[in-house]
């Protein structure tokens, strides 16, 4: 029985879940510039857009640590960035669409992540796929 | 570079555009034979990264030169992120010497062509 349980380590950090890091990685970098550079040159354009790219962009770093890191806290972190992000892209989303005048300049999530390949919105299911998979 | 002006949109670029692609192809195939990165794939990346750094120095022999792009600020970051890539996918490569290695080399070989054309536009993009 404990032969078993240890057969199946929770490691998220292995696999196809290093794959999915370094696209949360690829992600983090790729919003992290956006917001920084959006912030500092025209901040006063669409101060709320540009919160939400920075928002985005910690939650991006904040879910490649939890899942690089593996463990149970790992794992409640990155539980936590997986939910934050399908909620943020699809709200946002949908709130891009029904008030865009709110949104003058895209976030990462404007649009359901269209600017991205709608992969703002498949990485957070992914994520959270991978997390019950390794459960 | 005849006619135009951008120092990043040459044939360096359409070269590491197609390069990437192509790596990024290789490295699809072997992650769903279920193959490890491998030699190919990994002198691949270091041809892209040949060719990237052969364009980050066109555009430093054009800003010696007085042009500057559109966007600064976005320019060079892209810039920075684009010679990270490939050895961002070396690294994460090797330590997963299983068919996911594969995947991320075809991950981020598929995002390369992507930021380069971004980097044109950040050029070219003048005054708005």
């Amino acid at each position: 029985m404990a032969e078993v349980e240890t057969a199946r380590p929770t490691r998220t950090n292995a696999g196809p879940g290093r794959l999915l890091i370094a696209v949360y990685l690829l992600f983090a970098i790729a919003a992290t510039s956006r917001a920084g550079l959006q912030i500092a040159t025209k901040f006063d354009q669409a101060p709320l857009a540009y919160l939400l790219s920075a928002l985005a962009a910690t939650v991006y770093i904040v879910a490649a640590v939890g899942l690089a890191r593996a463990g149970h806290a790992g794992r409640r972190v990155a539980l936590a960035c997986c939910t934050v992000e399908l909620v943020g892209v699809v709200g946002v989303g949908a709130f891009s669409l029904a008030r865009p005048d709110l949104f003058p300049d895209e976030t990462v999530w404007s649009g359901f992540g269209s600017g991205y390949g709608y992969i703002p919105l498949v990485l957070p299911i992914l994520g959270l796929a991978w997390l019950w998979k390794t459960r | 570079m005849t006619g135009a002006d951008s120092p990043v949109d040459g044939v360096l670029a359409v070269a590491a555009i197609v390069l990437s692609l192509l790596v990024a192809a290789w490295a699809l195939v072997a992650a769903l034979r279920h193959r490890a990165p491998d030699r190919v794939q990994l002198i691949g990346l270091a041809g892209l990264e040949l060719l990237l750094l052969g364009l980050a120095v066109a555009a430093g022999v054009a800003l010696g030169g007085g042009e500057r792009p559109g966007e600064p600020g976005a320019f060079f970051g892209y810039l920075v992120t684009l010679v990270c890539l490939p050895p961002l996918a070396a690294v994460l490569a090797r330590m997963e010497p299983t068919r996911w290695g594969s995947a991320i080399v075809c991950a981020v070989c598929l995002v390369t062509p992507v930021v380069v054309v971004r980097l044109q536009q950040t050029w070219e993009v003048l005054g708005g």
